[in-house]
């Protein structure tokens, strides 16, 4: 009997080990999964987020920057509430800022649409004011308060955006290409992204301008584990162009929180107490 | 007084709850009674850990401001800002509650005075399916961006026109609110116990025009009001019932009060706050890649209806369509269209002393907005125009504000105005027109 088991066990093992090295899956099925891992991790998620921001004087033409000399060093800190509406579909974001002081209290909330027919909702609540405003959701490609992420990389590129491409398959990583559907409403030409062959988080993302100059790189520098779910816990973009780059650390992480549907203006008048506490 | 009453009872209620909880979690066991001494300490003890494990967030700002107007009033002083202002903000959220306080102390080198501005000083109770708010609050609502339909909370217009922070627009109201949340619908009441008018113009720091002796006054001729102030008496009431519907924000709206600016006068030519019921409603939501808002509302002059009065303000019908969207990367443009229609206009005009200026039977204001944020989001560059072509008058607010660090920024702004006759809304400040720079720490 137990030597059956394992015979099982042994010539499972070996499809399995055969599927991961031999058989390469299909580029759509990549960028959902690397997508489904990035992005949607649980079913919700909770997470303090450290931003530094910091310009450099010279930087080299890979990102690297010359010397120690840096122009300016900003900070933002926030707490940010995560939903999902469907695996892969809408999501719904809470962002509730506690630095700087002078945006402390202030909350960002989007309902996200990954239908491209369909604008994201964004709500901005100014607390001085005890104001509610709508911001048009526009361009998605604007940097996320004034750091060198933009609001697309926050909360992620439709797929549909963009024709994938598997470049290469190397020993850790599977190379897609993606080039934009729309390639007069972005800045690149196209961007590859490097997604582990392990468990298929996205680990590197380098972009190209429309000259196919190398500009802009997003890597992840940390990855954990946490309650069984990979996750990046610090996350680096660097923008050659602006000579700028901008670390976002995760604490707190949680995922699967008992949280009920507070992505409405109730919320953002009187922020819960995953936020606040 | 009134501040002081609202302190009494944040720290009563602190108290309460302090010690609410400090019984809740003392030991009850009767046969074991500690020397005196060891009581002693375990007090001081849990005083320490108490102190460690209450939230109490403390923030603030300490500001500089100052300004000038560039164009000369017999009425009032050359120097139209000069302050130095230190805000604190403590925020207690609790386990059932959080508790709020702000206070502004600031030196006016202008009135030469010391001021204390309570900002908010209130208690916010969450329940499942309600939320109450009782206390000096901020309050806000409707679709207007600097243009207010529907939300009758008070407004500091002085502070607005001399350049002060945006956020200082908004006075404080002591009130209760209570909202209800529910699938079908949410129900916002806020219960004013006595009224609060806006701080007005009145003729102190901003000049204006005397219809009784038709030229400009300020200083000399101050306005003093008399206001409904009965508590409980000259109560506001102010509700909301909205929903959203997919993308779109629906509300309706219903106000019972006073107009919020003196409305009139009565015999003896004092200004008078007559009553006023506001019905209304709006909409918001997304339209061809911008916001697009729209908002209704009917002023229901109680005292004046057949608007046979002259002392009296007509009822008036009021109306606002608004769009924004984004025109380029960081640059954002906003566009709205207001009238304010009298109602029964002719008996108005028919009524009206013939020294007196008629005002036209549809009052109409245009606004542009034009945001421009630059390196990497610290600097603002923000242009704000009301233009009216029926007063042929003009208000625009430029201003450019710089993030020097994370606790450290600067701005500078002006506001001008001017318009084709002394007498209509903006063109009356004219010579009010004045400039700012201020430095501001947040801490």
């Amino acid at each position: 009997m137990k030597t059956s088991l394992s015979g099982i066990m042994i010539v499972l093992l070996a499809g399995l080990a055969w599927a991961a090295t031999e058989e390469t899956p299909d580029v759509d099925k990549i960028v959902h999964k690397a997508n489904l891992m990035a992005y949607y991790q649980g079913n919700n998620g909770r997470a303090r987020v450290e931003m530094t921001i910091t310009a450099y004087e010279k930087m080299d033409d890979k990102g690297n920057p010359i010397g120690d000399e840096k122009k300016s060093v900003r900070t933002r800190e926030f707490i940010i509430l995560r939903s999902d509406v469907q695996d892969g579909g809408d999501q719904n974001y809470y962002v509730y800022f506690q630095k700087p002081a002078d945006v402390r209290g202030m909350v960002f909330m989007v309902h996200k649409h990954t239908d491209l027919k369909q604008d994201d909702d964004r709500y901005l609540y100014l607390p001085a004011l005890d104001l509610v405003k709508r911001i048009a959701a526009g361009d998605k490609r604007t940097s996320f308060v004034g750091s060198d992420f933009l609001y697309e990389d926050v909360s992620g590129r439709s797929l549909l955006e963009d024709k994938h491409e598997l470049v290469e398959t190397t020993e850790k990583y599977y190379v897609i290409k993606n080039s934009p559907g729309a390639p007069d409403s972005v800045e690149f030409q196209y961007y590859n992204v490097f997604i582990d062959r392990q468990n298929f988080m996205p680990v590197k993302m380098e972009y190209y301008d429309k000259k196919g100059k190398f500009y802009r790189r997003i890597e992840a520098l940390k990855i954990e584990t946490i309650q069984d779910y990979p996750t990046v816990t610090l996350s680096k973009v660097t923008d050659i162009n602006k000579k700028s780059a901008t670390e976002m650390k995760f604490s707190e992480v949680q995922y699967d929180i008992e949280l009920k549907d507070i992505f409405t203006e109730r919320y953002l008048r009187r922020p819960p107490r995953e936020v606040i506490r | 007084m009134k501040n002081r009453l609202f302190i009494n009872v944040l720290l009563t209620c602190l108290t309460v709850l302090l010690t609410g909880q400090e019984l809740l979690s003392a030991p009850l066991d009767p046969n074991s009674t500690p020397p005196a001494d060891l009581a002693q300490k375990d007090f001081w003890d849990r005083i320490g850990s108490w102190t460690r494990e209450f939230p109490l967030e403390i923030h603030g700002f300490g500001e500089v401001r100052a300004g000038g107007r560039f164009l000369n009033d017999p009425h009032e002083k050359d120097m139209s800002i000069m302050e130095t202002r230190m805000q604190w903000d403590f925020f207690a959220p609790l386990e059932q509650m959080s508790l709020k306080y702000k206070a502004d102390v600031y030196g006016d080198f202008v009135t030469k005075d010391v001021h204390y501005d309570m900002r908010e000083g209130n208690i916010t109770v969450p329940f499942e399916f309600m939320d109450v708010k009782v206390g000096r609050q901020i309050l806000t609502w409707g679709t207007g961006d600097l243009i207010f339909i529907n939300d009758l909370f008070p407004k500091d217009w002085v502070s607005f026109f001399i350049g002060r922070d945006t956020e200082y627009l908004k006075a404080p109201s002591d009130a209760a609110k209570v909202s209800f949340f529910h699938d079908w619908a949410n129900l916002d009441l806020v219960f004013t116990p006595q009224f609060d008018p806006d701080r007005g113009i009145t003729g102190e720091r901003i000049s204006y025009y005397d219809p009784f002796s038709g030229d400009l006054a300020g200083e000399n001729a101050k306005i003093s009001a008399g206001n409904p102030d009965r508590w409980f008496r000259d109560y506001e009431l102010a509700l909301r019932l909205y929903r959203n519907i997919n993308s779109y924000e629906c509300a309706l709206y219903g106000y019972r009060g006073f107009w919020k600016s003196p409305g009139g006068f009565d015999l003896a030519g004092r200004a008078i706050y007559p009553d006023l019921n506001v019905y209304g409603s709006s909409i918001r939501g997304p339209l061809a890649q911008g916001i697009a808002n729209l908002e209704v509302g009917y002023y229901q002059s109680a005292d004046n209806e057949s608007g046979r009065d002259p002392l009296v303000k007509n009822s008036e019908m009021r109306y606002l369509v608004g769009y924004t969207r984004e025109l380029a990367r960081d640059f954002t443009g906003g566009l709205q269209y207001y009238v304010e229609q009298m109602v029964n206009y002719d008996n108005y005009v028919c009524f009206l002393p013939a020294s007196i200026p008629a005002r036209d039977e549809y009052r109409q204001v245009m606004t542009v907005r034009l945001t421009k944020l630059l390196m990497n989001q610290n600097l603002r560059l923000s242009f704000f125009t009301y233009y009216s072509p029926s007063d042929s008058d003009v208000y625009a607010r430029p201003q450019i504000n710089y993030k020097i660090n994370d606790n450290l920024a600067i701005e500078s702004g002006f506001n001008v105005f001017f318009g084709d006759y002394p007498y209509t809304f903006f063109g009356q400040f004219h010579r009010n027109s004045n400039f700012y720079a201020a430095v501001r720490y947040s801490f």
